[in-house]
């Protein structure tokens, strides 16, 4: 908590916080239950957005303003890893389905 | 006073990118197909990492971290779209199931005359090595 900021700014910054936490968590949920490769590169792209998003409320809370560029290169390596999967997976061909089997 | 509307206008880009970042997260984890998926992953994510990031742009002011946020958004509106582009090709081309509920698929008759004239091109020029392989 920073002493020179509001008390709600400062709670406010808490619950982006949990919030984002709780995104990744429901990404993670996505990139183990899958069940094509395609929703597991989808969340792992959302995982490295949600990262962004963590690292620039971390500048705010730290009060560190060099965290940002640390922001910029994650979404750099972020592009060039999904440009990556996606090129991996179509010249790995036909493989599975996308659809969830509804559960009982 | 300026300062205190400032940290009112943070707080308000924050909270509300943390609630876009939340709602992408659950249209990811609930949405039927990877198309689908993928359309709440790159637009409300952007939005939500977009605000965040202004957030910060807003509350320092100083020119250094206004223009390292402003090109972070920039470089996120560059990259999300195209990144999802190159995924969604690559699902679909991989044959990925689309959801029983999909009302217009216009791609299908473009990609199946592709399909096939992949198929027999190789199938001409495996014909031709044959025969080359027969007379040389």
């Amino acid at each position: 908590m920073r002493t020179d900021l509001s008390p709600f700014l400062n709670w406010s910054i808490e619950i982006t916080l949990v919030a984002l936490l709780v995104s990744m968590l429901i990404a993670f949920v996505r990139l183990v239950r899958g069940p094509s490769l395609a929703d597991r590169i989808v969340a792992l792209d959302l995982l490295t957005l949600l990262a962004v998003s963590v690292i620039a409320v971390f500048t705010i809370r730290e009060d560190q303003p060099a965290f940002l560029d640390a922001a910029i290169a994650l979404g750099l390596v972020a592009f060039l890893g999904t440009v990556a999967y996606a090129r991996f997976l179509e010249r790995r061909g036909r493989h599975d389905s996308g659809v969830e089997e509804p559960r009982a | 006073m300026s300062v205190l509307l400032l940290e009112i206008l943070t707080a308000a880009l924050l909270l509300g990118g943390a609630a876009f970042s939340l709602i992408s997260a659950i249209g990811v984890l609930r949405l039927p197909d990877v198309l689908i998926r993928m359309h709440a992953s790159s637009k409300s994510g952007t939005l939500g990492a977009g605000m965040i990031l202004a957030a910060v742009a807003v509350l320092y002011g100083t020119d250094q971290i206004v223009a390292r946020a402003v090109a972070a958004i920039l470089f996120l509106l560059l990259t999300v779209p195209v990144g999802a582009h190159i995924i969604g090709r690559a699902a679909y081309v991989t044959g990925t199931k689309l959801w029983p509920g999909t009302v217009m698929d216009e791609l299908r008759a473009d990609h199946e005359r592709r399909e096939c004239e992949k198929q027999e091109r190789e199938k001409r020029e495996r014909g031709q090595e044959e025969r080359e392989e027969r007379n040389p």
